[in-house]
């Protein structure tokens, strides 16, 4: 399809960002070009970065919204740190994003929107495209706007749709110059916009218009090709975080015969776990959007008592509400997961932005001795089965478990292999009906589960609550001797399920000079740059943790194994804090806090810098 | 509530019973509720094993523990909210609140509002002794302006809830009155609440002998009774003091109290009807003015489609227009693609 006048020459991998205003559509344009890339078979990673503000004002720096993503014919583990290709459809997306574009990478411009008006806006003194700003890239001047007028000129639309639809003209011009077939999203459109002909129409031209001015203008000397990623073999689709944690909940459901509650109010960014369940009332899912983040809590308590798989999903800020009750959770032993997906704290913080700042208050953030169990998911897809995991902890060990994510890994994507539905294990819960012994608080079963008595069974009548209660027949009590035992009971039942869950193996050998640490959304990176280390012979050594309240049980020998040991985090040393509480180990930080995800570039450094010393 | 499960083996207030000892201090007027729930229970045809009672904390709400029943004694003003999960997740149970004024009307006002305007089916028995028992006697939402308590050595500040006008403006669909000392009338009131389908609101009137006694006398005392207490009863007339010789007449949208002795006569006195929101709601403003009499009984009752019975059906209204979805076909929902 490529001009014969064109190179085509092969990569390994590509990253670029869409960049515009909030109004011009870059969130779908990535997303149509993610789906594409997927099903062309690349392994990739996206990250959509976001304003706060759902309508800031057109044209300026606090509106521009970006979607990046990384795609590869390799292994990839992250959406990329420099940008290979950035589409900047205004002054102020070119202001905020250039400085990410690598020496000699190809920027994309609609000049369209390069008014005197816009540059203003993105406090440029004089128009950057006519200054040598842009000397060291290879730039690609468009008038997108007014060439999807021209291709549409029949149609007679209004402006402002013929400007909204120069993102598609923008896409088709990076399918072209990626080899792309523009197939699947003229599909897309065709259905997306079924109800509305006009808009149809103005897309696929603006799409048709980008692609053939690529192809026929010759823009460019080059264009590229990134071969295939080799996949294991299965049937995939893309998958992003939140829409992951639904799916996994949905899966713990049905594989373990209950019906699933949620109970939340609306948080970014996990308000879109709420959406997707709530779109899927065929699968039996209650979803309640209850007034508060107490009532989201303590609502999913009520249906955990009655029986059902409960959850509820918040950021840190809904956690801090939620914190007395779940404690009550604790305290009445009752199969519930909390899911914080972070976003930058404190405080209302930095909402649309990453951070991984909830660990403390994730594992010690209750009044008294509360203890939960604590996991954390490390990438889009990993969040299917990390919901998984949360669910059959807090049914095995009718536990309250917090699963934490992230905004990053919430909100990018990747692959995901469709499992076979019956790979997938049953789950077994702790129901009784049996009146002969029973005992509200009978500890004696092998993980000091409780035997869970719902509501509506005859015989099993019984009361539960916040007070402290006499192990076994559970009825207030306030002995001391029994205090105590409880509170160590309570911590015991968390401590145990380090036997059960599967030891950690280090990436890399198992002993060396350095040991990295990471948990939670910065994996990919991390991984990344172990991976690049290794192509230098050196020995580093990667741990990610998934569980980290209780710690798998070989963790400290794999750390006595090394000579140092570095845990990245974006925070100010929380993992770092436990570890050496823990396991009395120095541990070198490495803490960034930028509201963004962690750079493989900034690991790579670290290491090197240690290694060096 | 309408539960069709009946009772094979005819139960009686011992079953309600739990073996645990009831600690509210000698005299105070939760004992009188508790015996009137106890009483009613058995006569209400549910099966034993689906009454639920949820409460949160204070004096009240340690209620729980002395029923023999499935309970959750959950925190401070979140039992509206749990409640409301466990009937969601299980629409067969009898869901009963039991809370304070406090509990209900401070740290849990939120939850009580959003209940009643969602009309979840249960019923909510709000004790209300105007002051905070547990907690040792600070005043309390629903505490008189002035009111000389522990926190209030100068009066309080604080203007009071009034709990029915509260619910109604709440959206709430059954809101009545009770007085711990008047048993039969209170589990007349416990009767009808569990007969409604959707959020049952009874505001219990409640003696704290120790903090806050007294407050009700007025209502109590076999000496004011009659002439303080107006019962409300659905198209009857508004009838009250010593041989029913006052009644009530409308006059605009106040109430005026008339002698029944000749000037006026019964057809002169308002009839209640317990269906009219707007009668409902001037009736509630009489609860703190002095000359008028306080009603009890219910001042309003109107059916609608409950929350959880909703949810239920749009889920059933999934299922029949997509059929009931799967794993696979969850899974497979968007563009796929195969990998050879
Ligand atoms: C989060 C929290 N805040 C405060 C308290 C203390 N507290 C317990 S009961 C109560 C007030 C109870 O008053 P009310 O609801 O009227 O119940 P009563 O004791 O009068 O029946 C307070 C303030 C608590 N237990 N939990
Ligand atoms: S303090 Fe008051 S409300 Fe509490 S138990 Fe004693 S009398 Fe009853
Ligand atoms: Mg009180």
């Amino acid at each position: 399809m490529t001009n014969s006048k064109t190179n085509v020459t092969e990569l390994t991998e590509v990253t670029i960002r869409f960049a515009g205003d909030s109004g011009d559509g870059m969130q779908l344009t990535g997303t149509q070009f993610s789906d594409n890339t997927a099903i062309f078979g690349n392994d990739l990673a996206t990250f959509p970065d976001y304003p706060s503000e759902i309508r800031a004002p057109a044209g300026s720096l606090a509106g521009v919204s970006s979607f990046q993503i990384q795609f590869s014919k390799l292994d990839i583990h992250t959406p990329g740190d420099d940008l290979n290709v950035l589409v900047a459809m205004n002054p102020a997306a070119l202001k905020v994003h250039l400085g990410d574009v690598k020496d000699n990478g190809t920027v994309i411009i609609n000049e369209a929107n390069f008014t005197k008006k816009n540059l203003n806006l993105a406090g440029y003194d004089c128009n950057p495209l006519e200054t040598d700003l842009l000397k060291n890239f290879q730039t690609v001047k468009v008038d997108m706007t007014k060439l999807v007028g021209t291709a549409t000129e029949d149609l007679k639309l209004a402006p402002k749709l013929i400007a909204r639809s120069a993102n598609m003209f923008a896409l088709g011009l990076v399918y072209w110059l990626y080899g792309r077939k523009i197939d699947n999203t003229v599909d897309f459109i065709q259905k997306k916009f079924a109800k509305k002909p006009e808009i149809v129409e103005a897309n696929l031209r603006a799409l048709k218009a980008g692609y053939n001015y690529g192809n026929t203008l010759e823009l460019v000397k080059t264009t590229y090709h990134i071969p295939k990623a080799k996949f294991e073999p299965g049937c995939y689709r893309n998958m992003m975080g939140n829409q992951a944690l639904a799916y996994g909940f949905m899966t713990a459901a049905e594989k373990s015969g209950l019906e699933l509650f949620y109970g939340g109010y609306p948080i970014t960014p996990a308000s879109d776990v709420l959406h997707y369940l709530s779109g899927y009332k065929n699968m039996g899912v209650k979803t309640f959007q209850a007034e508060d983040e107490i009532a989201g809590v303590v609502s999913a308590i009520g249906a955990a008592y009655a029986g059902d798989l409960a959850i509820t999903a918040t950021s840190g800020p809904g956690v801090a509400l939620k914190s007395e009750a779940i404690g009550l959770a604790v305290m009445a032993e009752l199969p519930l997961v909390i899911i914080n997906v972070q976003r930058g704290g404190p405080s209302t913080g930095l909402p649309t932005k990453t951070e991984q700042s909830d660990l403390y208050q994730a594992v010690w953030g209750r009044n008294g001795e509360a203890p939960c169990v604590v996991i954390s998911a490390s990438t889009p897809a990993d969040c299917f089965y990390t919901a998984i995991e949360a669910a059959r902890i807090a049914l095995k060990f009718m536990i309250p478990v917090i699963l934490l994510s992230d905004g990053y890994i919430a909100n990018g994507s990747e692959p995901w292999r469709i499992p076979d539905v019956d790979s997938l294990p049953e789950f077994e819960n702790h129901k009784t009906s049996d009146p002969d012994g029973y005992e509200p608080f009978d500890h004696s079963s092998e993980f000091l589960a409780r035997p869970w008595a719902t509501p509506g069974t005859p015989g099993l009548e019984h009361r539960i609550g916040g007070l402290e209660k006499w192990d076994g027949a559970g009825h207030v009590s306030y002995d001391p001797e029994n205090h105590d035992h409880m509170l160590r009971l309570r911590q015991k039942k968390v401590d145990i399920i380090a036997e059960e869950i599967p030891d950690e193996v280090p990436y890399g050998e198992a002993s060396g000079n350095l040991l990295i640490i990471s948990w939670g959304g910065t994996m990919g990176s991390v991984r990344s740059a172990v991976e690049h280390i290794h192509l230098e012979n050196k020995k580093v050594s990667h741990v990610h943790l998934r569980h980290l309240n209780p710690f798998p049980k070989n963790l400290g020998d794999i750390i006595k194994r090394f000579d140092k040991v570095l845990v990245p985090e974006l925070n100010l040393g929380q993992l770092a804090t436990m570890l050496r509480a823990k396991y009395l180990v120095p541990t070198i930080q490495m803490n960034i806090n930028h509201g963004k995800p962690l750079k493989t570039s900034d690991v790579l450094n670290k290491i090197n810098e240690i290694l060096g010393e | 509530m309408t539960e069709t499960i009946t009772q094979p083996i005819k139960m009686t207030r011992k079953d309600f019973v739990s073996d645990q000892e009831v600690r509210w201090c000698p005299g105070c007027g939760d004992y009188a509720i508790l015996a009137q729930v106890q009483k009613v229970m058995p006569e209400l045809g549910v099966a034993k094993e689906n009454f639920l009672i949820v409460s949160g904390i204070g004096c009240s709400s340690r209620f729980p523990y002395y029923m023999d029943t499935y309970g959750f004694h959950s925190i401070h003003g979140r039992a509206p909210a749990l409640a409301s999960g466990a009937k969601i997740a299980n629409p067969e149970l009898s869901v009963w609140v039991v809370t304070g004024d406090g509990d209900a009307m401070s740290i849990g006002g939120n939850h009580l509002i959003h209940t009643l305007r969602r009309n979840i089916d249960m019923n909510i028995l709000m004790f209300n002794n105007r002051i905070y028992g547990l907690t040792k006697g600070q005043y309390s939402p629903t505490s008189e302006l002035g009111k000389v308590t522990k926190s209030s050595p100068m009066g309080s500040l604080d203007y009071p809830f009034n709990p029915p006008a509260l619910a109604l403006g709440a959206g709430g669909t059954f809101i009545a009155r009770a007085i711990d000392r008047d048993q039969k009338h209170s589990m007349e009131m416990i009767k009808r609440a569990h007969g409604h389908k959707g959020t049952s609101f009874i505001e219990y009137y409640q003696n704290c002998l120790i903090f806050n006694d007294g407050t009700f006398s007025d209502l109590t005392d076999k000496t004011t009774k009659d002439e303080s207490v107006l019962k409300l009863e659905h198209g009857k007339p508004m009838v009250f003091g010593v041989k029913n010789s006052k009644g009530l007449r409308l006059v605009g949208s106040q109430f005026e109290v008339i002698e029944l002795n000749g000037a006026f006569n019964i057809d002169d006195v308002f009839v209640h009807n317990e269906n009219d929101k707007n009668l409902a709601m001037i009736l509630s403003e009489l609860t703190y003015v002095d000359h008028l009499p306080t009603p009890v009984g219910i001042f309003y009752v109107k059916d609608e489609p409950t929350y959880e019975d909703m949810v239920h059906s749009q889920i059933q209204e999934a299922v029949s227009n997509k059929g009931r979805g799967s794993l696979e076909q969850l899974f497979k929902s968007s563009n796929t693609w195969t990998v050879e």
